[in-house]
């Protein structure tokens, strides 16, 4: 009987067989890194409604988080600052400039400033902000450099894998309470001892079951 | 078993080639394209109402509070019951060199193949947010999150896909010796690429046959655990749990007879019907309808026995929670259910005591329907009656399907049906080299002696080409 394919065919078999099982570990792969937030939102920076530069007033001016966002300390929720703190300085300072009118109109008017949500968490899952701020959660440890930011960026994926890192392992993440506002700190050699004593010391137990942020 | 010939008609090597693939290069017959009608209106049914389903939420189902598992569960289990005649017939009835199993083992495993992609419709339909379905599977994720590997709900995930693989290598091995057959009767170009490519360069040689014969050992052995172990799993679903009527030790080989039960029934109501249409009366004989009707029988009364023995047990126990979920099987608002799966599955099947009946078509198909009709009321008894009334009397309630319910449920027969009518079309529906082999002609001595397939008897007779003339 005439051979119906040529000889190379006899490769075919074989050539399926891997490029069914290297597809499938090609698909989660791909599942796993292009599906999450890491790829998905992180780099996430909208234009806000004023040119309002971290980098200027957190950086070069060295004004404290906790200026503007008076509540992370004492509140779950982080709250923008409302036009009366800008005004507090801009009354007096850059009364003409241009880039200041919104927040002018807005101080005018009372109408909010319309600023644009970056670092969004979906409705089913709970944060707050003070738990993680009075146990040693710093500013930057989940925002990033904001002090060098022009315009807020998400840098980190604020993905549930990523909130299990620090949860389960705390000692390589905290830092003095005194400290959490600092940019830029530096941890010192023996800080995962140093932690490791203070979640001993004050029993810091971050929870890993499901209903501590989904309730 | 008595030693009547498997196959009535002395069909010749030949004769079985061309009866089984005959059907899949003529034309295609108007009762064919009239039946895969009516098979893809279910189809159309099934995907309308799962397209419904996403779109509104597990709410236009009829599950309630206490009831929160329904139809999809009742469902699921029946159709991985009946896909367990097939890898009984194809792994263990081959380890015991039972040849009947020949003439049937191909389209029971094509059964059983699409029976499980029925079943595993709706363990992927029923999470509500279905967008997160493959969170059953364990894939890495960045929620960092694994599925419960305590839960049976996982085993079963990874019994019904093992399953699942194993059935479909099983089935496609099986197959290309008969591939190879029909893509060298190939009249057209295509059809002999795409048979070429399926049956994977298969030339008849030795070397094949050995491979071959040594895989399918293998993977019969590999499948046998899995008759086993599949519906035991499929059974701690229940077992595992704390509700009385559920938590049983007798749920794993009660749901394994059970499964078999289903299964045989179902390969005789197809095989009925495909025989007759077919014109395979030769091959699929009276004679293997029997012996599964015999099966039917056996495995009926074994599950009979089952629920027979849960009473006894709930009565023994003196738990009068457990008694009471029985007595409401038996007697509660759903006796209707219960009497039906106690007639369907434990009487009826008795009349195969008989041989003039588990030899008739008519009554065999009957029955076999009967059967399945109970084994789904099995399934429905375990899980609507148990749950209806839990725990907390004043949350006891009374389930009903809703439409969606029950047109998912007729449309999983359209998807079944559309899948085994494309198989009996396009695929050989009898495993042709196998068939062959059982043979008496395939013994390497049948030409021994006078060629009377007397091989036996030839000793003492002297050759025919040496003897007489001295």
């Amino acid at each position: 009987m005439p051979q119906i394919f040529s000889r190379s065919a006899n490769l075919l078999p074989t050539l399926s067989l891997l490029a069914v099982a290297g597809g499938g570990i090609a698909a989660i792969l791909f599942v796993w890194y292009y599906f999450s937030p890491e790829y998905t939102d992180v780099g996430y920076a909208p234009e806000q409604p004023v040119a309002y530069s971290h980098r200027l007033h957190a950086g070069e001016l060295g004004i404290n988080c906790q200026y503007c966002h008076t509540q992370v300390e004492n509140a779950a929720y982080s709250n923008v600052p409302a036009t009366q703190t800008c005004m507090n300085c801009h009354n007096q300072i850059r009364t003409e400039s241009l880039k200041l009118l919104p927040v002018r109109e807005s101080w005018a008017t009372g109408a909010s400033i319309p600023w644009v949500k970056v670092h969004q968490l979906p409705d089913y899952a709970h944060f707050a902000h003070n738990v993680h701020i009075t146990n040693g959660v710093a500013c930057e440890t989940c925002h990033g450099r904001v002090d060098q930011m022009e315009v807020v960026k998400l840098v980190e994926p604020l993905s549930m894998g990523w909130c299990l890192e620090c949860h389960r392992q705390p000692e390589l993440y905290l830092r003095p309470n005194d400290e959490v506002t600092n940019m830029g700190y530096v941890q010192p050699s023996d800080f995962v001892s140093r932690n490791l004593e203070r979640v001993r010391r004050e029993n810091i137990q971050p929870p890993t079951n499901c209903s501590a942020c989904h309730y | 078993m008595d030693d009547s010939p498997l196959f009535g008609a002395d069909l010749s090597f030949h004769e079985i080639t061309e009866k089984v693939s005959s059907h899949t290069e003529k034309k295609t017959p108007l009762a064919w394209y009239a039946a895969f009608s009516i098979a893809n209106i279910g189809l159309m049914i099934l995907l309308v109402m799962i397209a419904y389903l996403f779109w509104n939420g597990i709410g236009v189902w009829g599950l309630n509070n206490p009831v929160g598992w329904g139809y999809a569960i009742v469902n699921f289990v029946f159709w991985v019951g009946i896909g367990h005649a097939g890898t009984l017939i194809s792994a263990i009835l081959f380890l015991f060199r039972q040849q009947w199993r020949t003439a049937i083992n191909r389209s029971a495993e094509a059964m059983t193949v699409f029976a499980v992609i029925c079943a595993l419709v709706f363990p992927g339909i029923h999470v509500g947010r279905v967008w997160a379905a493959y969170w059953m599977l364990p894939i890495p994720n960045q929620m960092e999150m694994w599925p419960q590997f305590k839960s049976p709900l996982l085993w079963d995930v990874f019994a019904v896909s093992v399953y699942f693989t194993v059935s479909l290598t099983f089935w496609y091995v099986g197959m290309i010796p008969d591939l190879a057959t029909m893509r060298d009767r190939a009249t057209t170009k295509i059809r002999q690429r795409v048979l070429g490519v399926l049956s994977m360069g298969w030339t008849g040689a030795n070397r094949h046959w050995r491979n071959y014969e040594k895989a399918y050992l293998l993977l019969a052995a590999l499948a046998t655990p899995l008759v086993l172990s599949v519906h035991s799993v499929v059974s701690f679903d229940f077992a595992v749990s704390i509700v009385p009527g559920w938590h049983t030790t007798i749920f794993p080989p009660y749901f394994v007879a059970g499964a078999i039960f289903s299964g045989f029934a179902m390969v005789v109501t197809l095989m009925v019907i495909a025989r007759k249409v077919y014109g395979l009366q030769d091959i699929i004989t009276i004679s293997h309808l029997e012996k599964m009707n015999i099966v039917i029988l056996l495995t009926g009364t074994m599950v009979g026995f089952a629920y027979i023995t849960e009473f006894f047990m709930a009565w023994y126990s003196g738990v009068q929670y457990e008694q009471y979920a029985f007595l409401n099987r038996a007697f509660g608002p759903y006796a209707w259910a219960y009497w039906t799966m106690m007639s369907c599955n434990l009487f009826f099947p008795q009349f195969f005591w008989f041989k003039k009946l588990r030899t008739s078509i008519p009554f065999m198909f009957v029955v076999s329907i009967l059967v399945n009709v109970g084994m789904w009321f099995e399934r429905f008894v375990i899980t609507v009656t148990s749950l209806h009334r839990d725990y907390l009397p004043s949350s006891w309630d009374y389930y009903s399907p809703t439409a969606v319910d029950v047109l998912t449920f007729v449309g999983s027969f359209g998807l079944f049906f559309t899948l085994f009518l494309l198989f009996l079309r396009f695929m050989p529906m009898v495993a042709i080299s196998e068939v062959k082999g059982i043979k008496p002609e395939a013994d390497p001595h049948y030409y021994d002696g006078h060629g009377d397939g007397q091989a036996g008897n030839a000793l003492p007779t002297p050759a025919p080409g040496a003897s007489t003339t001295a």
